[in-house]
């Protein structure tokens, strides 16, 4: 699979403030990439440098192989920006926002009708082309966000944020748009709905003051989420011992609603000893499920740390 | 590139009631400054017919309407260059152009052309005034052209001015205050006396006015030429440093 975004060594200082310190990843098409992160983490930052706002204090970018910084106009010509606040030019109406995008991203003078068409068509916006941007809801002017970030079908999209004050059913559509923008795209978003990055992303990234604490695919995340620890619902119970007695179980404690809690080692799970038993010895099974972690628990595991690491230093 | 912001620059302008609107006031108070001299010259005009070297009617009208425009004009352009980069900041539209595929001198360069076409526009509507006076008579083409040309270079000049101090902060008001002071203080830095003979040559030659007066008259030298071309590149070239500058803030 091609390689539309690498990053390597990443710094960022504010002053003697590091905003982002030594990120690394890459970004490969057809990867929708979740970037999450407390407020003040670097998200916004690392997405402003990735796009062109900013320069970095080190570290370089690769935008589907061209250096943003050597060659910032050949690079900027394979990536499509939504910032946290849509650029938008309120006195425009849509169709002439749209088209002042399409002459400013160079797309050619043929192709440029057909390009603001299938913007507004994918984005849901054909209804609204003749109207002020400065007259629509604040979800029509995501959407207008997003049409300019995807009107030249760029290879990298980057959305800052992209479902921010829209509402339920608008969420949803926005979601569709992206999870279809994936397979021909690759995309980083930026969010900290985190439901919204299980339903959408193919990867996960956790920023914390300004370091990559966790990278991985959302499929690692779901074995990640695999706890150590069944919950049993038994009518019966017999003796807690008698449980601690079945292979694998190393703990065994009851919980408030009268369920039982059994932790085990990782690589011996006693589910169906577990199961087993308690239909030979009529303890009654009501419940037997694994006990996952949420992505918010490991968002709080990861981001909730010492920050004993974040030492200032001055800007080289 | 260039073109196409420039083309999306003048679209806003037009589209905001305050073009309108200094448009028609600038009209307004420069015809009545027109009606004015055309009524001196009428009162005049019996006795110039007696005088052997008698200024003709470019001097008495096209040469005061051009002197006054360019102080109101000073007063106004300011108005129009405020909003130029530190709206964008002020509405984060400015980052559409960063992560756009274009440089930051087409940027700059767009938005000057936009914002000189449009005084280009004041321009010719001023040059009309001196022009309907075809209908009763003839004028000098020499120095009506001389006039115009170092009114579009003065005009160019407070642009560029204008739009550097748009790069330097978000608030347009704060740009338009600034431009405004810097534009009168080159234009009255010539106002000193006793100074000594080198420091009254600088600062006269730095002066705004003493670059356009020549011109009035009708006289083009190359010196005041190369006087606007300097003052328009450095502060073209000062703002695109600027907004470079923006993306290594710290």
């Amino acid at each position: 699979m091609e390689t539309l975004i690498s990053v390597e060594h990443l710094y960022r200082y504010y002053g003697a403030t590091c905003a982002v310190r030594d990120v690394n990843f890459e970004l490969r098409k057809g990867q929708v990439l979740g970037f999450l992160g407390p407020n003040g983490a670097g998200k916004s930052t690392t997405m402003q440098i990735l796009s062109g706002n900013l320069a970095p204090s080190a570290g370089r970018v690769m935008i589907n192989g061209i250096d943003l910084l050597d060659q910032p106009k050949r690079a900027k010509a394979e990536l499509g920006y939504l910032p946290e606040q849509p650029p938008l030019y309120r006195e425009l109406t849509v169709d002439e926002y749209l088209w002042f995008c399409a002459r400013l991203n160079r797309i050619p003078r043929q192709r440029r009708t057909a390009a603001v068409a299938t913007a507004k068509q994918r984005c849901g916006l054909s209804e609204v082309g003749a109207r002020l941007i400065g007259n629509l809801s604040k979800g029509y002017q995501q959407r207008v966000g997003i049409a300019q970030a995807i009107i030249h079908t760029p290879k990298v999209v980057i959305l800052d944020e992209p479902t921010v004050g829209l509402d339920p059913i608008q969420i949803r559509e926005i979601r569709n748009l992206i999870r279809e923008l994936g397979q021909e795209h690759g995309i980083i978003l930026s969010t900290h709905i985190l439901p919204e990055v299980q339903a959408i992303c193919t990867d996960v990234q956790i920023i914390h003051q300004g370091t990559l604490v966790f990278a991985d695919s959302i499929a690692g995340l779901d074995a990640r989420m695999h706890g150590t620890h069944l919950l049993v619902g038994l009518r019966q119970p017999p003796a807690l011992s008698e449980l601690q007695a079945l292979p694998g179980v190393d703990s065994v404690e009851t919980l408030d609603d009268g369920r039982l809690r059994v932790g085990y080692s990782i690589d011996h799970n006693p589910a169906e000893a577990l199961a087993a038993h308690a239909a030979m010895h009529g303890w009654g099974l009501y419940e037997l499920s694994p006990e996952r972690m949420s992505l918010e628990q490991i968002f709080v595991e990861l981001t909730c740390k010492e920050p004993g690491a974040a030492t200032h230093e001055a800007a080289a | 590139m260039i073109f196409t912001i420039a083309a999306r620059e003048l679209k806003s302008l037009f589209l905001s009631p305050l073009a309108w609107a200094i448009l028609a006031v600038v009209q307004l108070i420069l015809a009545y400054i027109f009606l004015v001299s055309v009524d001196q010259f009428l009162e005049v005009q019996p006795r110039l017919v007696g005088m052997a070297d008698a200024p003709g009617v470019t001097d008495i009208i096209a040469a005061p309407l051009f002197g006054t425009a360019a102080v109101v004009l000073l007063l106004v352009a300011p108005l129009l260059t405020m909003r130029l980069v530190s709206e964008e900041h002020r509405n984060r539209t400015l980052s559409l152009l960063l992560s756009a595929p274009v440089s930051m001198t087409e940027i700059i360069l767009g938005k000057y052309l936009g914002i000189l076409l449009f005084l280009l526009v004041m321009l010719g509507m001023l040059a009309l005034m001196p022009l309907s006076l075809l209908v009763g008579g003839s004028l000098d083409f020499g120095k009506l052209g001389a006039g115009l040309l170092g009114l579009g270079l003065l005009l160019a000049a407070f642009a560029a001015a204008g739009l550097f101090m748009s790069t330097l902060t978000t608030q347009p008001t704060v740009a338009a205050i600034s431009t405004f002071g810097l534009l009168l203080l080159l234009w009255i830095i010539d106002w000193t006396s006793g100074a000594r003979a080198e420091v009254s040559g600088i600062l006269s030659y730095m002066s705004l006015t003493r670059h356009y007066e020549p011109m009035l008259k009708g006289m083009i030298n190359s010196v005041d030429i190369a006087y606007y071309l300097l003052f328009i590149i450095t502060f073209l070239v000062l703002s695109v440093r600027r907004l470079d500058a923006e993306r290594l803030q710290h």
